[in-house]
Parts: C-alpha cells; structure tokens; sequence
C-alpha cells in the first residue's frame, strides 16, 4: 500500500513533509503503539508509526528503528519540538482524527500485515 | 576497521533532559553508519543505546554515555551517579518498571527497556549500587553478521 493511500484512508492532515517525495513509498507494515519501548521492541525495519503520543521522543525513537512517517491519532498535534526535530530528522508526520484501534484496523483491512515478530 | 578499541562517542547525559535525551544515541548512530557498520547491527545499537541512554534521563541524577570500536566488537558503557536500581532481577522482568505515571504518560516506563537491551545485546554486564550508581557495559559483535 502506498502512503498516498494511506493518508486517504485515514484522511490524514499532513503537518510536516519536505515534499511529496514519499506518496510512493511502500508501507509494508506498521506499528501502533503510545509506549516507546513496545515500538523498540520489534526492531524490524518499519515504515509507519500510528501514536497518539506527541512528544519529541517519539521522533526520536523513529529515528532509532528507521521510521520514516508517523501519523497521529485521535486528531492530536504535535509539540513544536517536536515538529523542529522531524523535520532536522526528515521524518514525515500526518494527523487523524480517527483513534488508534480504528486507523490501524483500517491499515489492516486493506493489507498492511502484522509485525513479523522476529527480533535480530 | 580498528584494530585496538577506539572510543568514538563520549556523551553527558544529564538528568530528566528530555529535549536532549536521545542525541547520544543519534550522534552514534550517525557515527557507525559512517564507519559502514552494517544497517542492522547499527539499528540494534540504536536501540540499546537509546533505551540506556533514556534510562539515565529518567532515572538518575545525571550520567555519560561512552562507545568503542575494534574490528570484532562494539562496546557501549553507560555510567550514572546514582541512585542505583533496587532490584536487578526485577528490571530484566518484562513490564516490570519503577517509572512514575508522568513518566509514562511520556511514553516510557513500559517495563522493556532493560529488556530490550539484553535481547538486542550479545553481551551484558549491569552493577548498581545506591553508592556508586549503576553501570552497564554491553557488547555488540560486529563479526560474521548480514
């Protein structure tokens, strides 16, 4: 699934992106979650993260397992730190306002797959 | 690469930093992608080092982060100055976590960071004390991975 696609799907507002560079960009899977440590959990390479947390170590643990774009839940808008240190890191973020179990079942119904959970 | 052990990260970490927290990880991310350490190996780092690093932040009174090299291995060393962690077989439980509720209202405090770093790791060695604070050392290989 493309994540032009996506951000139709969840009818995302886009809050940070460099250009459009990436509605090609193949999801191929992606992780819900609002506690880091489960997002560092399973550190297979990832392309999406669905949160409803907004501060700027969410980016920073996207960094970390080389997440390029989060989308936040439930309608919610980042912290301006958090938006500077998105755009120093070039990770793209979006909002929803649809909450975190209906976005990722949405994701789910049109063929984003469950997490491999082999670890390295 | 290095024959002997070269340090190439040696960070402060400073306490309830939340701004910062995590720029160590990212300088030495940064650093092994540049030294053409493969992406996997480099992504495991990132991993332990960050949780290590965000353990500090939010559990000490302030600490350094250091990372060596040699041709065979990585090693990372976290130092903090206290207050030490109660109980050490406790912190390697999944889910166990002493963080407070504003804490997790941030996002940590999963009860998975020491656990993360040990199933990432291929080796771990933890001391902590309330005297001396805690100290970790961890080994990444870097032989015969990808």
């Amino acid at each position: 699934m493309k994540l032009k696609a996506v951000k139709s799907l969840l009818e995302t507002e886009t809050i940070f992106e460099a250009s459009d560079e990436r509605d090609n960009l193949e999801v191929k899977n992606a992780c819900g979650a609002d506690l880091m440590s489960d997002v560092l959990a399973l550190s297979n390479e990832k392309t999406l993260l669905l949160t409803g947390l907004t501060n700027p170590q969410v980016v920073r643990t996207c960094e970390m397992v080389g997440i390029t774009v989060i989308i936040f839940v439930r309608g919610k808008k980042p912290q301006v730190e958090t938006i500077a240190l998105a755009n120093q890191l070039n990770i793209f973020l979006y909002s929803t306002v649809k909450p975190l179990f209906e976005a990722c079942g949405l994701m789910y119904k049109n063929g984003i797959g469950p997490e491999e959970m082999n670890y390295i | 690469m290095f024959l002997q052990k070269q340090q190439i990260l040696n960070k402060e970490i400073e306490s309830f930093d939340f701004q910062s927290g995590g720029e160590a990880s990212s300088n030495l991310k940064n650093i092994l992608n540049k030294l053409g350490v493969p992406s996997q190996i480099v992504r495991k780092t990132a991993i332990i080092t960050y949780e290590l690093e965000m353990n500090v932040v939010i559990h000490s009174l302030g600490g350094e982060i250091t990372a060596l090299i040699s041709e065979d291995e990585l090693e990372i060393r976290v130092d903090d100055s206290g207050p030490g962690i109660k109980d050490l077989d406790k912190a390697f439980t999944v889910g166990y976590s002493t963080a407070s509720n504003e804490i997790r209202e941030m996002g940590f405090g999963a009860g998975m960071g020491l656990v993360n770093v040990k199933r990432y790791a291929d080796q771990i060695d933890v001391k902590s004390s309330k005297e001396n604070g805690t100290h970790v050392k961890v080994i990444i290989s870097l032989a015969n991975k990808e």
